[in-house]
């Protein structure tokens, strides 16, 4: 067994229900301490991935958000209270997170996610999580992660519906390779329009931190090469292969998306 | 013939293409859905001339933009 002596007893007792899972043990609990995860969007996914990072001893975790705590906010992104209203949600996220586990880092980015900002956002992290909700954003992250090499995990959530993936640099396809650029704006509906089942955010945004959490532990299948769906009222999982995108525009053979893209395009959820 | 559609096995008629299979199936946004036929993708100006043979397995693949 790795030594124990790093450790303090508060964080054998605190991380004890990982140290004993032979998958995780302390050499994956240091791991995890000495890793950093940037979360894009402090709402519905991204607020239960933040939570249970922050709760599993994610050593650095970015917290990228330019919204403030709305009330309507609080059906879903359980990370803020009532008495957040109105607070920057990379603060709310940030207290709610230290207030978990005081010995994390947790560092907020109140911006939102541009061409200008995403390289340098994503610089220095070993995970990104994309909690965002418009298809501008997700195609950035996307271009971005391809760009400088860095593993994500892609998700959206509407109505009853969830559905995420997990881009590993030259394993699998992007996010681009299944959806080739954003449909023109209102095409396809989003949450504010449509609606979303609060703990929808609460089972996909939870999949994503598992897949942070594999991935930086380096055990187990991760969803590389496959898409996850969730139909919560049929309450059916579906495990759908993607194949490679070789005329991929960022990640294929001849690639003609050489740095970040910003799309013009109204967003769900900004005020 | 017999497909497999979404993980659901189901018979149709000979010679049905992917853009008829996506009217029958009363796919959701059938201009932005992203298809796969037997863990190929489907190129999206190809719907409308690919035939379908018996054994085929279709995934549609939707846009989901949530997650605030
Ligand atoms: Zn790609």
């Amino acid at each position: 067994m790795a030594s124990a002596m790093a450790f303090t007893n508060e964080q054998l007792e605190r991380y004890s229900r990982h140290i004993i899972l032979s998958e995780v043990s302390i050499k994956g609990q240091k791991k995890l301490l000495a890793a950093k995860v940037l979360i894009i969007g402090a709402g519905g996914l991204g607020a239960p991935a933040a939570l249970y990072l922050a709760a599993a001893g994610i050593g650095t975790i970015g917290v990228a958000d330019a919204d403030a705590v709305d009330l309507s906010n609080l059906q879903r992104q359980v990370i803020h209270t009532t008495q957040d209203l109105g607070k920057a949600k990379t603060l709310s996220a940030q207290e709610t997170m230290l207030a978990i586990n005081p010995e994390i880092t947790v560092k907020p980015y109140q911006t939102f996610v541009s061409a200008d900002n995403v390289m340098s956002l994503i610089d220095g992290y070993d995970f990104i999580i994309d909690g965002t909700d418009n298809f501008p954003a997700k195609f950035l992250i996307n271009d971005a992660c391809v760009l400088a090499q860095k593993p994500f995990s892609h998700a959206g959530i509407i109505r009853f519906k969830g559905q995420l993936m997990t881009y590993v640099p030259g394993s699998g396809p992007c996010y681009r390779c299944v959806f080739k650029e954003p449909p023109p704006p209102d095409a396809v509906p989003t949450c504010r329009q449509a609606g979303v089942i609060g703990a929808m955010g609460g089972v996909i945004g939870s999949l994503q931190a598992m897949e942070a959490i594999k991935y930086i532990l380096g055990k187990g299948d991760l969803l590389n090469g496959w898409l996850l769906t969730y139909d919560a009222l049929k309450m059916e999982f579906r495990k759908i292969k993607l194949p490679v995108n070789e005329s991929c525009a960022v990640c294929g053979k001849r690639p003609s998306i050489t740095r970040p893209l910003d799309y013009e395009q109204a967003v769900c959820d900004l005020k | 013939m017999r497909l497999t559609v979404a993980g659901t096995q189901k018979d149709y008629e000979d010679g049905l293409t992917v853009a008829k299979l996506i009217e029958i199936e009363n796919v959701e946004t059938p201009a932005y859905v992203t298809v796969s036929v037997n863990d190929e993708f489907a190129a999206s100006g190809t719907f409308e001339t690919t035939v379908l043979k018996d054994g085929d397995i279709i995934e549609f693949l939707y846009f989901m933009g949530g997650g605030q």
